[in-house]
C-alpha cells in the first residue's frame, strides 16, 4: 500500500501559480483549437439544414428513421463484438507477456504493427483474404476449398480486432505491472489457488486497465469506416460510414454533424460507464 | 523440549552464482516467539519466504511438524504471513479482507462473521469492519494485516518487518501488543527485523544473521551478554570492543593492563577481542579505578548520560552513566570481571557453545568468590 501523496506539493503551488499557467499554454491552445472548437462547430452545424436554416429537423430525422437507429445499433453491436474479442485475446496475452523474461521485447512486438498505417494493413488483409489469397490457398490445401472470406462481417470483425489489440494489451499490461506482487503472495498465503487469486485479486485490481482498454477500443470502433468498406464490403454500415457519406457524397453537413453529435454522446456514455467509480479501498495499487 | 513445528535443514538459496542463504539450520518449537535479526540483505526475509512457500530453496529441507514441505504450494501450508507493506486488498473492506481466507474455505457465513468479529476484536478494531482500507492509518492497517493472518488460526505466523513503517511510539506500543497476542494465542511467531531493540524486547529466541548465515542463536540475554563475535556485539546494542590478548584462563590484557575476566578455554597469549557494554562501566576516582580515561564529550539522553572518553592507549570508550562528568577531566573506570566478555576471532557457534560448557561450573565459582 502506498502512502497517500504528501501535502507538501500542494502547499508550494501558490508560489509558482503564474509559471504553471505558462506551462499550460501550448496544451491549452491545442485543446481550444483542435478539441473544443471542432466539437463546438459540429454541434453548431447539426442545427442547420441543407438550405442553411436553423432547424431541429436533423435530430427529428435521426430519431424517426429506422435506418439511422438500426445503423446506430449496428455500430454499437459491432463495436461491442470487436471490443469483446479484443479483450478476450488481450488479457491473456498481456498476462502471459508480463510473466516473460524479455517482456519489453515482446511488448515491442505487440506495439510494432501500430506503426504501420491502417490503410496498408487493410490492403494487406485484402491480399490475404482474396479469392486467390493466402487464406484460401490454405483452405484449398487442407481440402476445404476456396471460400468467400473478404467482404464478410466475420472478416471485418477479425481485421478490426487485429488492429485494436495493441491498444487493449498496453493498458492491461500496465495495470498488471502496477499490481503489487505482495497482493498475489498474500492471496496465496491465505489459501487461494492460482485461479482464485486471479479471480478475487488480480482481475479486480487490474480492472482499471481493462476499462482504459475498452475506452481505447470501443469508441474508435464505433466510427470505423475504412475497414467496413475495404474489408467488410460495406455490408455493415456504421455511424462512421454515414458521417463520411454525408460530408463527402451527399454534402448534407447538418445531418453528418448530427450523427457526429450522437457519436460524441455515445463516447461520453462509454466514458461514464467505464470511468473510475468510487473504488472501495482507494487507489488500486 | 517440545515437538519442533518448523525445521530448516541445511537450507541454501542461490540466484545464479550469488548465495543468499548458506547452509541454514534452525528449529522452531511450538508456541514461542522467534526473531530473525540482521541488517538488510542478510537473507532473513528469504528464510521467511521459503517457509511461507513463495520461493523454492536451492538445497536443503524445510519441515513442518516433521513433514517435508519443500514442494507444498503456499496456499496449502498451515502458516500465514503479515507482510511488510501489509498487502491489504484495496478493493475490499476491512471485514472482507479479514474474511478472505475463510471465504475461500467455504465456511458458513455465520461462522465467518463470528471469526472475523473475534479477530477484529483481538486487534482492538471491532467497529472497523465496514471501513475501506484507504481510510485506515498505518497502525490500523498493521492490526488488520495481523487480524487477517491470525483469523486463519495458523500454527506459525510469519511477520516480515511489520513494524518498520510505524513511528517510534506506535512501534513500541505494537511490540507490547504483539508479544501479548503471541502469548495469548500460543502460536509460534517468526518475526523478521533489523531493529535489535525490537528483537531483544519481544523474543524468546533470536537468530542473528549476516550475509546469508546464522551467526548466533539464543535468548536475548545470552546474545546481549555473550555475543559470539565483533559483528554480533556491534549489531546488538552499543558496545566497547577492544583488541586484547588472552594471558591465561580468566586473565585477559588490554589497554596496557591485565584484568580478571569470566572467560576460559582459550589458548594462552591468543589475540582476542573484549566487549564491555557502556552501561557496565562505572565512573569513579582515578585512585580506585581499573582504567583511567579523559572525558571527551557527553550527551544527555534523558535517563542517562552518554559519555565518550579516551584512555592512555588511544582507545575510545562509550560510557552510560546516571551522573554527569566534566569534559576534559581525567576519571577512573571500573567494571566487574563478568562484565568483560572475550571473543575469539572466527569462532563458530558450535565451538563457542562447547567452550562455554567446559568452564561454566568453574565460572560460577569464581563469580561467587568476588
Amino acid at each position: 500500500m502506498r502512502v497517500s501523496k504528501p501535502t507538501m506539493t500542494w502547499r508550494t503551488i501558490p508560489l509558482t501559480k503564474h509559471r504553471t499557467w505558462a506551462y499550460f499554454l501550448p496544451y491549452g491552445l491545442w485543446l481550444a483549437l483542435f478539441v473544443i472548437a471542432p466539437v463546438a462547430l459540429i454541434i453548431y452545424q447539426s442545427f442547420f439544414d441543407l438550405g442553411h436554416q436553423v432547424t431541429l429537423n436533423n435530430y427529428r430525422t435521426y430519431f424517426h428513421s429506422a435506418t439511422y437507429l438500426k445503423m446506430t445499433a449496428n455500430s454499437a453491436w459491432y463495436a461491442f463484438l470487436i471490443t469483446l474479442f479484443t479483450g478476450l485475446i488481450s488479457y491473456p496475452t498481456a498476462y502471459f507477456i508480463h510473466q516473460l523474461k524479455h517482456r519489453q521485447f515482446w511488448l515491442l512486438l505487440v506495439i510494432l504493427p501500430t506503426w504501420i498505417n491502417i490503410l496498408l494493413k487493410a490492403y494487406a488483409f485484402i491480399g490475404i483474404f482474396s479469392q486467390a489469397g493466402l487464406a484460401n490457398q490454405f483452405l484449398t490445401f487442407i481440402g476445404v476449398g476456396p471460400q468467400q472470406i473478404l467482404f464478410t462481417n466475420a472478416s471485418f470483425i477479425f481485421v478490426a480486432t487485429y488492429i485494436q489489440i495493441p491498444f487493449m494489451i498496453l493498458p492491461i499490461y500496465n495495470a498488471l505491472d502496477d499490481l503489487n506482487p505482495a497482493f498475489i503472495n498474500a492471496s496465496r498465503d491465505l489459501g487461494a489457488s492460482s485461479w482464485q487469486t486471479f479471480r478475487h485479486v488480480i482481475f479486480p485490481l487490474t480492472l482499471p486497465g481493462i476499462k482504459a482498454g475498452v475506452q481505447a477500443v470501443f469508441i474508435p470502433s464505433l466510427s470505423l469506416f475504412m475497414l467496413t468498406r475495404l474489408i467488410g464490403g460495406n455490408k455493415v454500415i456504421t455511424l462512421g460510414t454515414a458521417i463520411e457519406e454525408h460530408f463527402l457524397t451527399t454534402m448534407n453537413w447538418g445531418m453528418g454533424s448530427t450523427i457526429g453529435v450522437v457519436l460524441i454522446v455515445a463516447m461520453i456514455v462509454v466514458m461514464l460507464l467505464t470511468g473510475d467509480q468510487k473504488v472501495k479501498g482507494g487507489t488500486p495499487r | 523440549m517440545t515437538e519442533p513445528i518448523i525445521t530448516l535443514r541445511q537450507v541454501t538459496k542461490r540466484y545464479d552464482s550469488h548465495t543468499i542463504l548458506n547452509n541454514i539450520n534452525l528449529t522452531l518449537e511450538s508456541g514461542k516467539f522467534y526473531t530473525l535479526l540482521g541488517p538488510s540483505g542478510c537473507g532473513k526475509t528469504t528464510i521467511l519466504r521459503a517457509i511461507a512457500g513463495f520461493m523454492q530453496v536451492s538445497a536443503g529441507e524445510i519441515l513442518f511438524a516433521g513433514q517435508r514441505i519443500n514442494d507444498v504450494p503456499a496456499n496449502k501450508r498451515n502458516v500465514n504471513t503479515v507482510f511488510q507493506d501489509y498487502a491489504l486488498f484495496p478493493h475490499m473492506t476491512v471485514a472482507e479482507n479479514v474474511a478472505f481466507g475463510l471465504t475461500l474455505k467455504k465456511l458458513a457465513k455465520s461462522v465467518i462473521a463470528e471469526r472475523v468479529a473475534k479477530a477484529l476484536k483481538l486487534v482492538q478494531l471491532a467497529d472497523y469492519g465496514d471501513r475501506a482500507i484507504s481510510e485506515l492509518s498505518g497502525g490500523q492497517r498493521q492490526r488488520i494485516a495481523i487480524a487477517r493472518a491470525i483469523v486463519m488460526a495458523p500454527k506459525v505466523l510469519l511477520l516480515d518487518e511489520p513494524l518498520s513503517a510505524l513511528d517510534a511510539k506506535l512501534r513500541r506500543q505494537m511490540q507490547v501488543e504483539l508479544r501479548a497476542l503471541q502469548q495469548r494465542l500460543g502460536i509460534t511467531f517468526l518475526f523478521v527485523t533489523h531493529d535489535q531493540e525490537e528483537a531483544l524486547a519481544m523474543s524468546d529466541e533470536i537468530f542473528v544473521m549476516n550475509q546469508g548465515e546464522i551467526l548466533q542463536s539464543g535468548s536475548p540475554v545470552d546474545i546481549y551478554d555473550e555475543p559470539i563475535n565483533h559483528f554480533v556485539a556491534d549489531f546488538i546494542g552499543e558496545s566497547n570492543i577492544l583488541p586484547a590478548k588472552m594471558i591465561a584462563d580468566f586473565q585477559v590484557a588490554f589497554g596496557g593492563h591485565q584484568f580478571e575476566c569470566a572467560d576460559a578455554g582459550i589458548p594462552d597469549n591468543e589475540p582476542v577481542e573484549v566487549v564491555i557494554r557502556p552501561e557496565d562501566l562505572t565512573l569513579t576516582t582515578p585512585d580506585r579505578a581499573k582504567l583511567t580515561v579523559t572525558i571527551d564529550n557527553q550527551l544527555f539522553r534523558g535517563d542517562y548520560y552518554e559519555i565518550t572518553a579516551t584512555d592512555t592507549h588511544d582507545n575510545h570508550w562509550l560510557i552510560h552513566s546516571v551522573n554527569p562528568a566534566e569534559d576534559g577531566t581525567t576519571v577512573g573506570l571500573t567494571f566487574r570481571p563478568q562484565d568483560l566478555h572475550v571473543m575469539r576471532f572466527g569462532e563458530k557457534e558450535a565451538e563457542f557453545d562447547a567452550r562455554l560448557e567446559t568452564y561454566d561450573d568453574l565460572e560460577d565459582d569464581t563469580v561467587d568468590q568476588t
